[in-house]
């Protein structure tokens, strides 16, 4: 059973949004995702002030079996991407929540994160999955 | 839903993340890909490859039948036990599978095919066999476990039956002992010594049970790929296929082409290959970027294409991205990969990445 931690909002392509309280948020992907990855071995991501839209295809997680787009949740300029990941990607695995978040955001229009799924609402479309 | 091993409740109970492949439900692995790559270099894994088809052929025409069948030649097979591997070859010189057979006595062959080619196979071979004195028996009473690793047949041979047991564990690379109800192949698909037994369905989970106990790591498809790519081993279906043959697969040296007189099927289109110098060739790609290098990637030369990505994937022994790719000849060893519309610097080296736990290149 992965976590799905009620203080965050989600999308249905399974990123995870942490609202930072600043007009800033941070994604990473979650529990669920990384599970279904398998072991990941290499992070592409996005330079900073780098512009994205919401759904726009900003970074890319390879697993030993594939490569995965990771979605931009929301529009916004990216503020740092994880330096962490270009040594260990698999802190996504260990810690999907926390050491292993991807990019940050400054959000053209903070008022767009209460369209996102919540807690609740991103664990109905795993266990639609399922 | 797929077709199910005989140890499939076994798969289920370990935990095991269950994929569709070539028409069965199988782990793909078991919690941690990577963890099972490693044991199996450096310690023992053990595999379910019941999915695999043995078809044993017998009668006073298999060895003719199997010398016009495959590409190589089972004449080559003199002592009992010795296994070959083989392309079966269309006649426009494509592959239709590859296997290995193994010579059990006079006229007394074993073949194990690919799971998603077994049923074309066996319908090829029939329809191959018409007027031949030979009987093709699908063995699907056999289950098949793969047990890989340094550390593998000394955790073996204990579990196997006092029949074969000596003899297995006696065993040189490429031979097989042949017991009663077991057979066991020192061969394998990961450049590590080790068994590949082939026993009763019904006596498959206390060997499971057995081996898991003494050691050896359970171990998925994913790492069964990873450790094959590391060896340089061909995949059928991904680096080569009904419409490319074995001279642009790296697979020419299983091709027996003395004596000169044997006609086998595919021989006289390779004929017309072999001696076309701009056939393209097979090699292995290191990524010296950073990226992981998948199948269907372009390779570049000056940003021009001169070839593709058969297999890739991330070399966990190597910790760098490795693939099989098949290019046009002579491009020399620099080259670029496009992976995601952007040209990554690749070297390109020998097939054979890692043999024995040791990687078999310098970077």
């Amino acid at each position: 059973m992965s976590a799905v931690p009620a203080d965050l909002r989600y999308t249905a392509s399974h990123e995870w949004v942490m609202d930072n309280g600043d007009g800033t948020v941070t994604v990473g992907i979650t529990d669920h995702a990384q599970e279904a990855l398998g072991d990941i071995v290499f992070v592409e991501t996005p330079e900073a002030g780098t512009e994205v839209e919401a759904g726009d295809a900003c970074a890319v997680v390879e697993s030993v079996k594939a490569a995965s787009d990771i979605y931009a949740p929301l529009s916004g300029e990216v503020v740092e991407a994880n330096p962490v990941l270009a040594d260990t990607p698999e802190a996504i695995n260990e810690d999907a929540y926390g050491k292993g978040w991807i990019f940050s955001l400054r959000l053209a229009d903070p008022g767009a994160l209460s369209g996102l799924l919540d807690a609740a609402g991103y664990q109905a479309v795993v266990d639609a999955e399922a | 839903m797929g077709l199910r091993t005989p140890l499939f409740a076994e798969h289920e109970r370990l935990g095991a993340r269950i994929v569709p492949f070539g028409g069965w439900d199988m782990p793909l692995h078991y919690g941690s890909q990577l963890e099972e790559h490693h044991a199996v270099r450096r310690h023992a894994g053990v595999f379910d490859v019941s999915h695999m088809q043995p078809v044993d052929l017998a009668g006073p025409g298999a060895r003719d039948f199997l010398r016009y069948l495959l590409a190589n030649d089972v004449a080559k097979l003199k002592v009992p036990g010795k296994a070959l591997y083989s392309c079966m070859l269309n006649d426009e010189g494509g592959v239709v599978d590859d296997l290995i057979v193994y010579y059990r006595g006079p006229n007394r062959y074993r073949i194990v095919v690919n799971a998603g080619t077994a049923d074309k196979d066996l319908d090829w071979m029939h329809a191959r066999a018409t007027g031949l004195d030979v009987q093709i028996d699908r063995r699907r009473d056999l289950a098949m476990i793969a047990v890989q690793g340094p550390q593998a047949v000394a955790l073996t041979a204990p579990l196997l039956p006092a029949d074969c047991r000596e003899a297995a564990a006696a065993l040189k690379p490429f031979f097989a002992a042949d017991g009663e109800r077991w057979f066991v192949g020192r061969t394998g698909y990961t450049g590590e010594d080790g068994f590949e037994v082939m026993l009763p369905a019904a006596e498959a989970p206390g060997l499971w049970q057995g081996l898991i106990a003494a050691g050896a790591q359970p171990c998925g498809l994913g790492a069964r790929d990873t450790l094959r790519l590391e060896a340089g081993m061909n995949l059928y279906g991904q680096d080569m296929d009904e419409g490319v043959g074995p001279l642009e697969s790296g697979l020419g040296w299983t091709i027996a082409w003395e004596p000169a007189d044997r006609a086998f099927v595919g021989r006289e289109a390779l004929a017309a290959v072999r001696d076309n110098p701009a056939h393209r060739v097979f090699v292995g790609l290191l990524l010296t970027g950073r990226g992981v290098l998948r199948g269907h990637q372009k390779v570049l030369v000056d940003g021009r294409e001169v070839g593709e990505i058969t297999s890739g994937g991330f070399a966990p022994t190597l910790e760098r991205s490795i693939a099989l790719a098949r290019v046009a000849p002579g491009i020399g060893a620099g080259c670029a990969v496009d992976i995601r519309g952007k040209p990554v610097a690749a070297q390109v080296v020998k097939t054979t990445f890692v043999r024995n736990g040791k990687p078999m290149l310098d970077f």
